[in-house]
């Protein structure tokens, strides 16, 4: 093996990559199968970079050499900067490499397009199918699919990945029509919707014969880019909303512009990465997804952004100061999960513990409420820290000024961008 | 009141209860150790760990709990975590006391510091999952050594038996002194001697010809996918705290 070669490539092309926020190594339910190598059920994280994002796939292009010329892509045919590609066999030993040491749980492949998009498709194929079948892999492999590909080779990719991506890019249209000029929206539909029936039609398949082979069994998922483009939050969410509901997407991935291109098409090149904004995306497709939400109790006409100083789960609380208080002991779990301070886990402890006897604040302390947010929206069998008499704006005020502090200092640096 | 000294497994903690409850002894104190350090106070008792009255209780607890329930009292055991007796003795009473199964009353100080146990127990355990870093030995076994805090590397056996099936790997916890080890059929509990092992050149010749270059393009790779533009460093280390530092290739 040529180190310094590999290495060179692989310092180029895990760089290019890096931008791509996608990270879940979860959802898929392959095991190990004849003594193989490796399972793909678990999602665990294996480290984390300094920016505190977590490493769990080796996440690469196959190459950044590209025909196309999309602004915010490093990757783009008219940025001046050094070039590489992997053959297959690198790819997949590096994966096994870095598999058994225990650095990973699998393989994210993506790449720029070299000659078009059948051309690099099939290639991202080959390494997954070698992995599978050459060394009885059983890792997680994520594959980016390549907007154009046939749908032959989009159905072989289901077969090996666990998961295939078509990234959006732009949250709408004519984002996408400004800074990717090569691309177009329908491109990028077209292979959710096919991927979308195919991953239906398996499933049913799958129920009839117990032996039918696997078909990207942790779904589909997509990104879109925040801050590079004039959308607001609003649109933002609702059309992630869109592509939950119409296209069965395992999951949104918002990504905060990082400006790495001079272009006057984009956000300057000193400008910081939206950070909070991002953060508040994550937090409300959170409560679309496992809080029982809907987009327009989240962002609507009226307030089109997310609030940045507050998450957005408080923010529509103080908003409907009308439906609160709940009593702890009676509410039913859908509307504990909404109270401010009470997260998944804790509204589900509420519900289990509550049949035993009537809760106070000290076992709402004990199971991991945070009391001094949820106190201005609940009540339970005491009334000590109870505060009934505020308004949204002055609750607001209050659990600022308690987490003034503590904002501060956690968030130096993300506070310039106001 | 009486101090009731056991020898720190779970049949022994069992065996504690049963004494417990033959002898009505009601203000206890249950501590792990030897019997000749505790010999100093009062009354102390020592439990002499019996299979047949630790599974008796176990049967008890069998009928009160369900499997899960089990299963997480026997974890919060493993963690081996000091002072945390009086949790155990007070969540197994609370449990024998009731007619109802009470493992989900979380308004209850010792089912809710039990959950609390176990929620770190299982941190731990996921986190080694997720920081083991094998090395490559020349006879292609995979090595690797850990330092907890808690006892977790029999909870790992599990899930690194169904992932790595087709090597053969060790999983050392240096500071118990005891490791894991499959050889491609079972697993079984080894114990090493380092004093060879540690000599310079033993270290150096031990790892196979590839294993410097696969440590070389991971930590290249590690750097290169960090974003300068969002270092957050107090995230950094809330996710890999310090300690573990030592024995992640990529940060040594
Ligand atoms: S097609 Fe992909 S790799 Fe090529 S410039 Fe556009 S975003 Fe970058």
């Amino acid at each position: 093996m040529n180190v310094e070669r590999i290495t060179e490539k692989l310092n180029i092309l895990a760089d290019a990559a890096k931008y791509d926020v996608s990270c879940a190594s979860s959802g898929s339910k392959r095991k190990n199968e004849n003594k193989g190598l490796g399972n793909a059920s678990n999602g665990i994280c294996h480290s984390y970079t300094e920016d505190g994002r977590c490493v769990s796939l080796l996440k690469i292009l196959l190459t950044n050499h590209c025909i196309f010329d999309c602004a915010y892509c490093v990757s783009r045919k008219n940025n001046d900067i050094k070039r590489a590609a992997f053959t297959v066999q690198e790819v997949v030993d590096l994966t096994i490499n870095f598999y058994r040491r225990n650095y990973i749980e699998g393989l994210f492949l993506s790449s720029g397009i070299f000659k078009n998009a059948d051309y690099t498709m099939e290639r991202l194929v080959r390494v997954a199918k070698k992995l599978r079948h050459e060394h009885n892999f059983n890792g997680y492999i994520h594959l980016k699919s390549i907007p154009g590909a046939s749908d032959e080779l989009m159905r072989e990719a289901g077969l090996y990945a666990d998961r295939l991506s078509v990234n959006l890019e732009m949250p709408t249209e004519a984002g996408l029509k400004l800074l990717a000029p090569d691309k177009n929206h329908q491109d990028m539909i077209d292979p959710m919707n096919f991927l979308k029936n195919e991953i239906i039609q398996r499933t049913e398949e799958k129920k009839l014969f117990k032996k039918a082979p696997m078909f990207a069994p942790a779904g589909q998922s997509t990104q879109v880019i925040i801050g590079a483009t004039p959308e607001n939050d609003q649109q933002i969410l609702q059309s992630a909303n869109y592509f939950y509901k119409n296209f069965n997407l395992k999951r949104v991935y918002y990504s905060g512009y990082v400006p790495v291109l001079k272009d006057k098409r984009l956000p300057a090149l000193n400008t910081s990465v939206p950070m909070v904004r991002e953060n508040r995306l994550y937090q409300a497709d959170w409560l679309m997804r496992f809080y029982g939400f809907h987009v327009n109790e989240i962002v609507d006409n009226d307030q089109p952004l997310l609030d940045l100083d507050i998450d957005p789960k408080l923010g529509w609380a103080i908003r409907n100061m009308q439906v609160f208080p709940i009593d702890i002991n009676k509410a039913d779990l859908q509307m504990i999960l909404r109270v401010p301070g009470i997260g998944l886990q804790s509204a589900q402890k509420i519900v289990s513990a509550r049949k035993f006897a009537k809760l106070g604040w000290e076992q709402l302390k004990r199971i991991g409420v945070a009391i001094n947010r949820a106190r201005y929206f609940i009540t339970c069998k005491n009334k000590e820290f109870e505060r009934r008499d505020l308004t949204g704006q002055n609750i607001k005020q209050f659990i600022l000024a308690e987490s003034q502090s503590k904002y501060i200092k956690n968030t130096q640096t993300q506070l310039n961008l106001f | 009141m009486y101090t009731l000294v056991y020898d720190g497994t779970f049949e022994g903690l069992l065996t504690a209860i049963f004494e417990i409850y033959e002898h009505k002894l009601f203000h206890v104190k249950l501590i792990k150790g030897e019997w000749r350090a505790a010999a100093l106070f009062e009354e102390v008792l020592q439990v002499i760990t019996d299979e047949n009255r630790a599974n008796r209780v176990l049967k008890g607890l069998r009928k009160k709990l369900s499997s899960t329930g089990v299963q997480r009292l026997y974890i919060a055991h493993m963690a081996e975590m000091d002072n945390e007796e009086s949790t155990l003795l007070g969540f197994i009473r609370y449990v024998f006391d009731n007619d109802q199964n009470v493992e989900e009353d979380y308004g209850n100080r010792y089912v809710m510091r039990i959950s609390e146990i176990i929620k770190m127990v299982r941190r731990e355990k996921h986190r080694m999952e997720a920081f083991v870093r094998f090395q490559k030995l020349k006879d292609e076994t995979f090595y690797s050594a850990i330092e907890p805090d808690f006892n977790v590397l029999p909870l790992l056996i599990r899930h690194f038996k169904s992932r790595y099936a087709d090597q053969k790997w060790i999983i050392y916890d240096i500071k118990r002194g005891y490791g894991l080890y499959y050889d491609l059929h079972d697993t079984q509990y080894i114990s090493l001697d380092f004093s060879e092992v540690n000599k310079p050149d033993n270290v150096i010749t031990a790892f196979s010809e590839d294993e410097g270059i696969y440590q070389h393009l991971w930590k290249n790779y590690f750097t290169n996918v960090n974003i300068v533009a969002r270092k957050n460093t107090k995230l950094h280390l809330r996710h890999i705290p310090r300690r573990y530092w030592r024995h992640l290739t990529e940060k040594i």
